[in-house]
Protein backbone atom coordinates (compact mmCIF):
# COMPACT_ATOMS: atom_id res chain seq x y z
CA UNK A 1 0.00 0.00 0.00
CA UNK A 2 1.27 3.35 -1.09
CA UNK A 3 2.09 6.26 1.65
CA UNK A 4 -0.91 8.70 1.91
CA UNK A 5 0.14 11.70 0.71
CA UNK A 6 -0.60 14.55 2.78
CA UNK A 7 -3.11 16.54 1.57
CA UNK A 8 -3.96 15.19 -1.64
CA UNK A 9 -7.29 15.20 -3.07
CA UNK A 10 -7.09 15.04 -6.53
CA UNK A 11 -10.10 16.13 -8.53
CA UNK A 12 -13.25 14.46 -6.45
CA UNK A 13 -15.92 16.12 -5.30
CA UNK A 14 -17.81 15.06 -2.14
CA UNK A 15 -21.17 13.27 -3.02
CA UNK A 16 -24.57 14.05 -1.54
CA UNK A 17 -26.35 10.91 -2.62
CA UNK A 18 -23.56 7.79 -2.64
CA UNK A 19 -25.99 5.60 -3.97
CA UNK A 20 -25.72 6.97 -7.33
CA UNK A 21 -21.74 6.45 -7.11
CA UNK A 22 -21.29 2.78 -8.77
CA UNK A 23 -17.99 1.12 -6.59
CA UNK A 24 -14.20 2.34 -7.14
CA UNK A 25 -15.77 5.48 -8.91
CA UNK A 26 -15.11 9.16 -7.39
CA UNK A 27 -17.62 12.11 -8.60
CA UNK A 28 -15.69 14.86 -10.45
CA UNK A 29 -16.95 18.47 -12.04
CA UNK A 30 -14.62 18.45 -14.55
CA UNK A 31 -15.36 16.26 -18.06
CA UNK A 32 -11.85 14.46 -18.62
CA UNK A 33 -11.35 14.37 -22.48
CA UNK A 34 -10.09 10.47 -23.33
CA UNK A 35 -8.88 9.57 -26.98
CA UNK A 36 -7.08 6.72 -28.57
CA UNK A 37 -6.40 9.00 -31.48
CA UNK A 38 -6.51 12.17 -32.94
CA UNK A 39 -9.82 13.65 -33.19
CA UNK A 40 -11.70 13.34 -36.68
CA UNK A 41 -13.07 16.25 -38.37
CA UNK A 42 -15.63 14.98 -40.99
CA UNK A 43 -17.39 17.48 -42.58
CA UNK A 44 -20.96 17.85 -41.96
CA UNK A 45 -22.03 18.04 -45.66
CA UNK A 46 -19.85 14.58 -45.73
CA UNK A 47 -21.36 13.14 -42.21
CA UNK A 48 -23.85 10.09 -42.21
CA UNK A 49 -25.39 7.73 -40.08
CA UNK A 50 -25.79 4.09 -41.13
CA UNK A 51 -27.31 1.27 -39.99
CA UNK A 52 -25.94 -1.75 -41.57
CA UNK A 53 -24.91 -5.35 -41.47
CA UNK A 54 -27.25 -8.45 -40.46
CA UNK A 55 -30.48 -6.89 -41.51
CA UNK A 56 -32.57 -6.87 -44.52
CA UNK A 57 -32.31 -3.27 -45.75
CA UNK A 58 -29.85 -0.83 -44.65
CA UNK A 59 -30.91 2.44 -43.87
CA UNK A 60 -28.46 5.79 -44.50
CA UNK A 61 -29.21 9.24 -42.76
CA UNK A 62 -27.10 12.41 -43.93
CA UNK A 63 -26.59 15.16 -41.33
CA UNK A 64 -30.01 16.98 -42.43
CA UNK A 65 -32.43 14.00 -41.90
CA UNK A 66 -30.77 13.00 -39.19
CA UNK A 67 -31.52 16.31 -37.26
CA UNK A 68 -35.17 16.24 -38.20
CA UNK A 69 -35.60 12.82 -36.59
CA UNK A 70 -37.54 13.37 -33.10
CA UNK A 71 -35.26 13.75 -30.36
CA UNK A 72 -34.90 13.50 -27.12
CA UNK A 73 -33.03 15.24 -24.40
CA UNK A 74 -32.08 13.14 -21.66
CA UNK A 75 -29.96 14.00 -18.04
CA UNK A 76 -27.97 10.92 -17.41
CA UNK A 77 -25.01 10.38 -14.56
CA UNK A 78 -22.22 9.12 -16.87
CA UNK A 79 -19.38 6.54 -15.56
CA UNK A 80 -15.52 6.41 -17.03
CA UNK A 81 -13.41 2.96 -16.66
CA UNK A 82 -10.54 5.55 -15.27
CA UNK A 83 -13.30 6.09 -12.20
CA UNK A 84 -14.40 9.38 -12.66
CA UNK A 85 -18.40 9.72 -12.68
CA UNK A 86 -20.26 12.71 -13.79
CA UNK A 87 -23.46 13.43 -12.45
CA UNK A 88 -26.68 15.23 -13.91
CA UNK A 89 -25.24 15.54 -17.56
CA UNK A 90 -27.37 16.96 -20.08
CA UNK A 91 -27.90 15.52 -23.98
CA UNK A 92 -29.99 15.83 -26.64
CA UNK A 93 -30.00 13.39 -29.39
CA UNK A 94 -31.86 10.45 -31.34
CA UNK A 95 -33.03 7.19 -29.75
CA UNK A 96 -31.83 4.51 -31.14
CA UNK A 97 -35.27 3.09 -30.49
CA UNK A 98 -36.06 5.82 -33.10
CA UNK A 99 -33.52 4.57 -35.19
CA UNK A 100 -33.92 1.12 -35.11
CA UNK A 101 -37.74 1.20 -35.66
CA UNK A 102 -37.74 0.59 -39.14
CA UNK A 103 -34.97 -2.09 -38.94
CA UNK A 104 -35.44 -5.48 -39.84
CA UNK A 105 -33.50 -8.14 -37.86
CA UNK A 106 -32.14 -11.26 -36.43
CA UNK A 107 -29.37 -10.03 -34.89
CA UNK A 108 -28.58 -9.59 -31.34
CA UNK A 109 -25.63 -7.91 -31.34
CA UNK A 110 -24.06 -4.89 -32.64
CA UNK A 111 -20.74 -2.99 -33.42
CA UNK A 112 -20.69 0.70 -33.45
CA UNK A 113 -17.84 1.98 -35.34
CA UNK A 114 -16.52 5.56 -35.56
CA UNK A 115 -14.51 7.88 -37.63
CA UNK A 116 -10.73 7.19 -36.96
CA UNK A 117 -11.68 3.81 -36.96
CA UNK A 118 -12.55 3.30 -33.51
CA UNK A 119 -15.72 0.28 -32.87
CA UNK A 120 -17.18 -0.92 -29.51
CA UNK A 121 -19.82 -4.02 -29.10
CA UNK A 122 -23.18 -3.76 -27.71
CA UNK A 123 -26.13 -6.26 -27.19
CA UNK A 124 -29.04 -4.99 -29.19
CA UNK A 125 -31.04 -5.65 -25.33
CA UNK A 126 -28.40 -3.15 -23.88
CA UNK A 127 -29.18 0.20 -26.38
CA UNK A 128 -33.08 -0.53 -26.45
CA UNK A 129 -35.88 0.17 -24.36
CA UNK A 130 -34.36 3.57 -23.43
CA UNK A 131 -31.42 2.76 -22.89
CA UNK A 132 -29.12 4.22 -25.56
CA UNK A 133 -28.64 7.54 -27.72
CA UNK A 134 -26.82 9.03 -30.73
CA UNK A 135 -26.31 12.86 -29.11
CA UNK A 136 -25.60 15.50 -30.53
CA UNK A 137 -25.86 18.27 -28.38
CA UNK A 138 -23.82 18.11 -24.68
CA UNK A 139 -25.48 20.84 -22.21
CA UNK A 140 -27.60 22.89 -24.75
CA UNK A 141 -24.82 23.18 -27.16
CA UNK A 142 -23.67 21.34 -30.43
CA UNK A 143 -21.28 18.31 -29.21
CA UNK A 144 -17.57 19.74 -29.31
CA UNK A 145 -15.46 17.70 -31.27
CA UNK A 146 -13.12 16.87 -28.31
CA UNK A 147 -15.98 14.80 -26.77
CA UNK A 148 -17.65 12.88 -29.95
CA UNK A 149 -19.08 15.85 -31.98
CA UNK A 150 -20.36 16.06 -34.24
CA UNK A 151 -22.78 13.24 -32.67
CA UNK A 152 -21.92 9.98 -30.30
CA UNK A 153 -23.12 7.12 -28.70
CA UNK A 154 -24.82 7.60 -25.99
CA UNK A 155 -25.60 4.55 -23.29
CA UNK A 156 -25.13 5.83 -19.98
CA UNK A 157 -25.74 2.27 -17.92
CA UNK A 158 -22.41 1.18 -19.28
CA UNK A 159 -18.60 2.38 -18.76
CA UNK A 160 -18.17 5.34 -20.92
CA UNK A 161 -16.18 3.66 -23.49
CA UNK A 162 -19.04 1.93 -24.80
CA UNK A 163 -20.49 5.19 -25.85
CA UNK A 164 -18.18 5.95 -28.86
CA UNK A 165 -17.08 9.06 -29.82
CA UNK A 166 -17.58 10.39 -33.69
CA UNK A 167 -19.87 7.49 -34.03
CA UNK A 168 -21.10 7.02 -37.89
CA UNK A 169 -22.94 4.05 -37.98
CA UNK A 170 -24.13 0.00 -36.04
CA UNK A 171 -23.07 -3.09 -37.66
CA UNK A 172 -25.50 -5.38 -36.60
CA UNK A 173 -24.27 -8.72 -36.13
CA UNK A 174 -25.64 -12.08 -35.02
CA UNK A 175 -22.48 -12.75 -32.84
CA UNK A 176 -20.57 -10.60 -30.80
CA UNK A 177 -17.85 -9.43 -31.95
CA UNK A 178 -15.46 -7.49 -29.25
CA UNK A 179 -14.77 -3.96 -30.40
CA UNK A 180 -11.33 -1.99 -29.81
CA UNK A 181 -11.22 -2.07 -25.66
CA UNK A 182 -12.71 -5.49 -25.56
CA UNK A 183 -9.87 -6.47 -27.52
CA UNK A 184 -7.30 -5.56 -25.59
CA UNK A 185 -8.36 -6.72 -22.39
CA UNK A 186 -11.49 -4.70 -20.90
CA UNK A 187 -14.48 -6.40 -20.10
CA UNK A 188 -16.94 -7.78 -22.87
CA UNK A 189 -19.43 -6.43 -21.35
CA UNK A 190 -18.86 -3.55 -18.92
CA UNK A 191 -21.42 -2.76 -15.99
CA UNK A 192 -20.01 -0.02 -13.59
CA UNK A 193 -22.75 -1.65 -10.99
CA UNK A 194 -20.51 -4.73 -11.13
CA UNK A 195 -17.17 -3.07 -11.24
CA UNK A 196 -16.79 -4.78 -14.79
CA UNK A 197 -13.67 -3.09 -15.82
CA UNK A 198 -11.52 -5.63 -17.33
CA UNK A 199 -11.77 -9.41 -18.69
CA UNK A 200 -12.37 -11.57 -15.83
CA UNK A 201 -14.38 -8.85 -13.35
CA UNK B 1 8.31 -0.39 3.06
CA UNK B 2 11.45 -0.90 2.14
CA UNK B 3 12.25 -4.30 -0.24
CA UNK B 4 14.86 -5.77 -2.55
CA UNK B 5 14.57 -4.33 -5.64
CA UNK B 6 13.70 -7.11 -7.92
CA UNK B 7 15.98 -7.23 -11.06
CA UNK B 8 14.24 -5.78 -14.29
CA UNK B 9 11.61 -3.84 -12.60
CA UNK B 10 11.24 0.09 -11.71
CA UNK B 11 10.75 0.19 -7.72
CA UNK B 12 9.07 2.73 -6.38
CA UNK B 13 10.73 4.96 -3.67
CA UNK B 14 10.03 7.43 -1.34
CA UNK B 15 11.41 10.80 -1.39
CA UNK B 16 11.52 13.54 1.31
CA UNK B 17 11.04 17.12 0.29
CA UNK B 18 13.81 19.21 1.69
CA UNK B 19 13.08 22.55 0.02
CA UNK B 20 10.74 24.02 -2.20
CA UNK B 21 12.10 26.68 -4.75
CA UNK B 22 10.18 29.40 -6.16
CA UNK B 23 10.92 29.67 -9.80
CA UNK B 24 8.07 31.74 -11.48
CA UNK B 25 5.01 32.57 -10.27
CA UNK B 26 3.98 29.27 -11.88
CA UNK B 27 7.03 26.59 -11.53
CA UNK B 28 8.12 26.23 -8.23
CA UNK B 29 11.43 23.29 -8.21
CA UNK B 30 11.21 20.59 -5.44
CA UNK B 31 14.36 19.39 -3.90
CA UNK B 32 14.33 15.96 -2.78
CA UNK B 33 16.14 13.27 -0.31
CA UNK B 34 15.60 10.07 -1.42
CA UNK B 35 17.72 7.47 0.30
CA UNK B 36 17.59 4.76 -2.04
CA UNK B 37 18.48 6.78 -5.13
CA UNK B 38 21.01 5.53 -7.69
CA UNK B 39 21.49 8.25 -9.77
CA UNK B 40 20.53 8.89 -12.91
CA UNK B 41 21.61 10.62 -16.24
CA UNK B 42 20.86 14.03 -17.52
CA UNK B 43 17.62 14.15 -19.27
CA UNK B 44 15.82 10.93 -17.28
CA UNK B 45 12.18 11.69 -15.65
CA UNK B 46 10.98 10.25 -12.64
CA UNK B 47 7.16 9.33 -12.17
CA UNK B 48 5.45 10.43 -9.13
CA UNK B 49 2.46 9.11 -7.52
CA UNK B 50 -0.12 10.31 -5.05
CA UNK B 51 -1.97 8.66 -2.97
CA UNK B 52 -5.19 10.16 -1.61
CA UNK B 53 -6.84 8.45 2.46
CA UNK B 54 -9.30 6.74 0.09
CA UNK B 55 -6.92 4.94 -1.88
CA UNK B 56 -7.43 7.19 -4.68
CA UNK B 57 -4.24 7.69 -6.94
CA UNK B 58 -2.62 10.04 -9.28
CA UNK B 59 0.56 9.47 -11.10
CA UNK B 60 2.68 12.17 -13.08
CA UNK B 61 5.77 11.90 -15.22
CA UNK B 62 8.48 14.86 -14.84
CA UNK B 63 11.68 15.34 -15.90
CA UNK B 64 14.46 15.69 -13.69
CA UNK B 65 15.73 19.39 -13.33
CA UNK B 66 19.19 18.44 -11.53
CA UNK B 67 22.85 17.12 -12.80
CA UNK B 68 23.88 13.07 -12.15
CA UNK B 69 26.67 15.20 -9.96
CA UNK B 70 24.17 17.07 -7.61
CA UNK B 71 23.75 16.56 -4.17
CA UNK B 72 19.95 16.09 -4.26
CA UNK B 73 17.27 15.07 -6.80
CA UNK B 74 15.55 18.58 -7.92
CA UNK B 75 11.69 18.23 -10.20
CA UNK B 76 11.05 21.48 -11.44
CA UNK B 77 6.53 21.42 -11.87
CA UNK B 78 4.65 24.22 -13.49
CA UNK B 79 1.33 24.50 -11.64
CA UNK B 80 -1.44 23.71 -14.83
CA UNK B 81 -4.62 25.83 -14.72
CA UNK B 82 -6.90 22.60 -14.56
CA UNK B 83 -4.35 20.32 -13.39
CA UNK B 84 -4.96 17.46 -11.07
CA UNK B 85 -1.52 16.92 -9.75
CA UNK B 86 0.60 19.66 -10.30
CA UNK B 87 -1.39 22.48 -8.11
CA UNK B 88 -0.93 20.10 -4.97
CA UNK B 89 2.76 19.60 -5.59
CA UNK B 90 3.34 23.65 -6.44
CA UNK B 91 0.89 24.43 -3.54
CA UNK B 92 0.70 22.03 -1.06
CA UNK B 93 3.48 19.82 -0.72
CA UNK B 94 5.47 20.91 1.77
CA UNK B 95 9.14 20.95 3.66
CA UNK B 96 9.03 17.23 5.57
CA UNK B 97 6.80 15.54 3.20
CA UNK B 98 7.23 12.45 1.41
CA UNK B 99 6.70 12.15 -2.23
CA UNK B 100 6.46 8.35 -3.86
CA UNK B 101 8.76 7.92 -7.47
CA UNK B 102 10.19 5.88 -9.06
CA UNK B 103 12.94 6.43 -11.45
CA UNK B 104 14.90 6.85 -13.63
CA UNK B 105 13.15 6.75 -16.76
CA UNK B 106 14.51 7.06 -20.26
CA UNK B 107 16.98 5.84 -22.22
CA UNK B 108 16.31 8.13 -25.57
CA UNK B 109 16.44 11.47 -24.42
CA UNK B 110 19.58 11.42 -22.35
CA UNK B 111 23.02 13.27 -22.93
CA UNK B 112 26.08 12.94 -21.73
CA UNK B 113 29.02 15.01 -21.67
CA UNK B 114 31.18 12.32 -23.01
CA UNK B 115 29.47 12.80 -26.51
CA UNK B 116 31.23 14.78 -29.41
CA UNK B 117 28.99 16.76 -31.33
CA UNK B 118 27.76 20.27 -30.25
CA UNK B 119 24.72 20.75 -28.27
CA UNK B 120 21.95 22.51 -29.73
CA UNK B 121 18.64 22.42 -27.10
CA UNK B 122 14.93 24.10 -28.08
CA UNK B 123 12.99 24.24 -25.15
CA UNK B 124 9.40 25.51 -24.83
CA UNK B 125 7.66 26.08 -21.51
CA UNK B 126 8.24 23.78 -19.31
CA UNK B 127 10.77 21.99 -21.76
CA UNK B 128 13.58 23.56 -20.30
CA UNK B 129 13.47 21.40 -17.38
CA UNK B 130 15.76 18.51 -18.89
CA UNK B 131 17.78 20.67 -20.53
CA UNK B 132 19.02 22.04 -17.11
CA UNK B 133 20.02 19.05 -15.96
CA UNK B 134 22.23 18.65 -18.62
CA UNK B 135 23.77 22.22 -18.97
CA UNK B 136 24.49 21.43 -15.02
CA UNK B 137 26.08 18.44 -16.12
CA UNK B 138 28.34 20.05 -18.82
CA UNK B 139 29.62 21.82 -16.16
CA UNK B 140 30.21 19.40 -13.29
CA UNK B 141 31.99 17.05 -16.13
CA UNK B 142 34.21 20.25 -17.30
CA UNK B 143 32.97 19.85 -20.82
CA UNK B 144 34.25 22.34 -23.64
CA UNK B 145 31.08 20.88 -25.86
CA UNK B 146 29.62 23.85 -27.36
CA UNK B 147 26.22 24.33 -26.14
CA UNK B 148 23.31 26.49 -27.19
CA UNK B 149 19.88 26.86 -25.30
CA UNK B 150 16.83 28.34 -27.44
CA UNK B 151 14.26 29.01 -24.94
CA UNK B 152 10.70 30.18 -25.55
CA UNK B 153 8.76 31.17 -23.29
CA UNK B 154 5.53 33.65 -22.80
CA UNK B 155 7.12 36.78 -21.20
CA UNK B 156 10.16 37.41 -19.25
CA UNK B 157 8.72 36.61 -15.47
CA UNK B 158 7.89 32.58 -17.11
CA UNK B 159 11.50 32.14 -17.87
CA UNK B 160 12.45 29.40 -15.49
CA UNK B 161 16.01 29.62 -13.86
CA UNK B 162 16.83 33.39 -15.84
CA UNK B 163 19.58 34.01 -13.23
CA UNK B 164 21.24 30.28 -13.65
CA UNK B 165 21.03 30.77 -17.36
CA UNK B 166 22.27 34.02 -17.90
CA UNK B 167 24.99 32.97 -15.50
CA UNK B 168 26.00 30.00 -17.80
CA UNK B 169 29.55 29.94 -18.54
CA UNK B 170 30.87 30.77 -22.15
CA UNK B 171 30.51 28.09 -24.62
CA UNK B 172 26.87 28.03 -23.37
CA UNK B 173 25.18 30.57 -25.68
CA UNK B 174 21.13 30.90 -24.11
CA UNK B 175 18.97 32.37 -26.63
CA UNK B 176 15.63 33.54 -24.91
CA UNK B 177 12.62 33.77 -26.84
CA UNK B 178 9.91 35.50 -25.66
CA UNK B 179 6.21 35.21 -27.13
CA UNK B 180 3.16 37.07 -25.42
CA UNK B 181 5.38 39.98 -24.00
CA UNK B 182 8.63 41.23 -23.43
CA UNK B 183 10.30 44.45 -21.56
CA UNK B 184 9.80 47.42 -23.47
CA UNK B 185 14.32 47.37 -23.77
CA UNK B 186 14.03 43.98 -24.42
CA UNK B 187 16.95 42.88 -26.59
CA UNK B 188 16.47 39.08 -26.80
CA UNK B 189 14.08 38.00 -29.88
CA UNK B 190 10.11 38.48 -29.59
CA UNK B 191 7.24 36.77 -30.55
CA UNK B 192 6.41 33.00 -31.56
CA UNK B 193 9.58 31.02 -33.54
CA UNK B 194 9.03 30.81 -37.47
CA UNK B 195 11.14 29.53 -40.02
CA UNK B 196 13.29 33.26 -40.31
CA UNK B 197 14.31 32.85 -36.70
CA UNK B 198 14.96 29.47 -36.41
CA UNK B 199 16.93 29.92 -39.37
CA UNK B 200 18.96 32.43 -37.18
CA UNK B 201 18.94 30.63 -33.83
CA UNK B 202 19.76 27.21 -34.83
CA UNK B 203 23.39 26.42 -36.21
CA UNK B 204 24.08 25.53 -40.10
CA UNK B 205 23.32 21.95 -40.57
CA UNK B 206 26.93 21.46 -41.04
CA UNK B 207 28.12 22.16 -37.83
CA UNK B 208 26.38 18.62 -37.31
CA UNK B 209 24.76 19.27 -33.49
CA UNK B 210 23.14 16.83 -31.31
CA UNK B 211 19.63 18.01 -31.22
CA UNK B 212 17.01 17.93 -29.03
CA UNK B 213 13.90 19.71 -28.47
CA UNK B 214 11.72 19.41 -25.37
CA UNK B 215 8.20 21.26 -24.88
CA UNK B 216 4.59 21.19 -25.92
CA UNK B 217 3.47 18.53 -28.28
CA UNK B 218 2.76 21.84 -30.92
CA UNK B 219 5.93 23.45 -30.02
CA UNK B 220 8.12 20.37 -30.98
CA UNK B 221 6.50 19.31 -34.31
CA UNK B 222 7.20 22.90 -35.47
CA UNK B 223 10.42 22.93 -34.93
CA UNK B 224 11.29 19.82 -35.60
CA UNK B 225 9.85 20.07 -38.90
CA UNK B 226 11.42 23.71 -39.27
CA UNK B 227 15.03 22.36 -38.64
CA UNK B 228 14.25 19.42 -41.19
CA UNK B 229 13.66 22.06 -43.56
CA UNK B 230 16.73 24.03 -43.08
CA UNK B 231 18.59 21.05 -43.93
CA UNK B 232 19.45 19.36 -40.41
CA UNK B 233 19.41 15.18 -40.15
CA UNK B 234 16.26 14.43 -38.38
CA UNK B 235 18.60 11.26 -37.10
CA UNK B 236 20.42 14.06 -35.06
CA UNK B 237 17.12 15.29 -33.67
CA UNK B 238 15.65 13.56 -30.21
CA UNK B 239 11.99 15.12 -29.17
CA UNK B 240 10.36 14.94 -25.95
CA UNK B 241 6.82 16.18 -25.51
CA UNK B 242 5.01 17.08 -22.76
CA UNK B 243 1.34 17.57 -22.17
CA UNK B 244 -0.18 20.97 -22.93
CA UNK B 245 1.78 23.83 -20.90
CA UNK B 246 -1.50 26.18 -19.51
CA UNK B 247 -2.18 28.74 -21.76
CA UNK C 1 -6.23 15.35 -27.77
CA UNK C 2 -2.89 16.55 -28.56
CA UNK C 3 -0.80 12.84 -28.25
CA UNK C 4 2.75 12.58 -26.43
CA UNK C 5 5.44 10.07 -27.75
CA UNK C 6 7.60 7.00 -26.37
CA UNK C 7 9.21 8.91 -23.53
CA UNK C 8 5.28 9.35 -21.61
CA UNK C 9 5.17 5.29 -21.48
CA UNK C 10 8.98 4.41 -20.50
CA UNK C 11 7.70 3.67 -17.16
CA UNK C 12 5.06 1.57 -18.47
CA UNK C 13 7.45 -0.42 -20.93
CA UNK C 14 9.75 -0.78 -17.96
CA UNK C 15 6.65 -2.74 -16.35
CA UNK C 16 6.00 -5.30 -19.65
CA UNK C 17 9.81 -5.99 -20.58
CA UNK C 18 11.66 -5.17 -17.58
CA UNK C 19 14.40 -2.77 -19.57
CA UNK C 20 14.35 0.48 -20.72
CA UNK C 21 12.55 0.64 -24.18
CA UNK C 22 12.35 3.38 -25.73
CA UNK C 23 15.50 3.42 -27.65
CA UNK C 24 14.16 0.29 -29.36
CA UNK C 25 12.98 0.51 -32.73
CA UNK C 26 9.64 -1.92 -34.46
CA UNK C 27 8.61 -1.89 -37.52
CA UNK C 28 5.22 -0.90 -38.28
CA UNK C 29 3.01 -3.69 -40.06
CA UNK C 30 0.42 -1.51 -41.66
CA UNK C 31 3.11 0.61 -43.63
CA UNK C 32 6.20 -0.75 -42.42
CA UNK C 33 7.91 2.28 -41.81
CA UNK C 34 10.69 1.90 -39.13
CA UNK C 35 9.55 3.44 -35.71
CA UNK C 36 12.03 4.48 -32.57
CA UNK C 37 9.73 3.44 -29.32
CA UNK C 38 10.41 6.76 -28.30
CA UNK C 39 8.72 8.79 -31.42
CA UNK C 40 5.53 6.74 -31.66
CA UNK C 41 2.91 9.11 -31.13
CA UNK C 42 1.67 8.13 -27.75
CA UNK C 43 -1.84 8.83 -26.32
CA UNK C 44 -1.96 7.80 -22.70
CA UNK C 45 -5.30 7.84 -21.72
CA UNK C 46 -6.94 6.40 -23.46
CA UNK C 47 -8.31 5.15 -21.33
CA UNK C 48 -5.02 2.91 -22.03
CA UNK C 49 -1.95 3.51 -23.74
CA UNK C 50 -2.27 3.85 -27.29
CA UNK C 51 0.89 4.05 -29.48
CA UNK C 52 0.14 4.63 -33.32
CA UNK C 53 3.13 4.92 -36.44
CA UNK C 54 4.33 7.85 -36.96
CA UNK C 55 3.98 7.63 -40.52
CA UNK C 56 0.55 6.29 -41.13
CA UNK C 57 -1.09 6.36 -37.71
CA UNK C 58 -2.16 3.36 -37.25
CA UNK C 59 -2.67 1.73 -33.68
CA UNK C 60 0.89 -0.36 -33.39
CA UNK C 61 0.67 -1.05 -29.75
CA UNK C 62 -1.82 -1.01 -26.54
CA UNK C 63 -1.02 -0.47 -22.73
CA UNK C 64 -3.31 -1.98 -20.59
CA UNK C 65 -3.00 -1.93 -17.11
CA UNK C 66 -5.15 -4.58 -15.12
CA UNK C 67 -5.06 -5.17 -11.43
CA UNK C 68 -1.55 -3.72 -10.99
CA UNK C 69 0.05 -5.47 -14.10
CA UNK C 70 0.66 -4.04 -17.26
CA UNK C 71 0.09 -6.01 -20.60
CA UNK C 72 1.19 -5.07 -24.00
CA UNK C 73 -0.92 -5.77 -26.79
CA UNK C 74 1.11 -5.29 -29.98
CA UNK C 75 -1.51 -5.60 -33.28
CA UNK C 76 0.78 -4.04 -35.92
CA UNK C 77 4.44 -3.80 -34.45
CA UNK C 78 7.23 -6.12 -34.96
CA UNK C 79 10.08 -5.47 -32.47
CA UNK C 80 14.00 -4.98 -33.65
CA UNK C 81 16.36 -7.28 -31.99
Amino acid sequence: MSPISRGFLGRRRPVADPSRVPPGQYVTADFPVLSAGPTPHTPLDQWSFTIQGAVDKSASWPWPEFLALPTETVTVDIHCVTKWSKLDTNWKGVSLDTLLAGVDTAAGYLTAFSDGGYTTNLALEDVTDGKAWVAYEYGGEPLEPEHGGPARLLVPHLYFWKSAKWVRGLTLTLQDEPGFWETYGYHNHGDPWLEQRYQGD
Amino acid sequence: MAGAALPGRLNWQLGTVTELVVETPRTKSLVLDIPQWRGHRAGQHVDVRLTAEDGYQAQRSYSIASAPEDSHLVLTIERLADGEVSPYLVDVLGPGDELELRGPIGGYFVWEAAADPPLLLLAGGSGVVPFRSMLRHRMAANSNVPMRLVYSSRSLGDVIYRDELLAADHGVDVELVLTREWPEDWSGHRGRIDQKLLRELAWAPDEDPAIYICGPNSFVEVIAAGLVDEGHDPRHIKTERFGPTGN
Amino acid sequence: MEPLDGNAIAGALYDVYGAEMTTATGRCTVCGAMDQIAELRVYVRAPGMVARCRSCDSVVFVLVEVRGTTHMHDPCFELMP
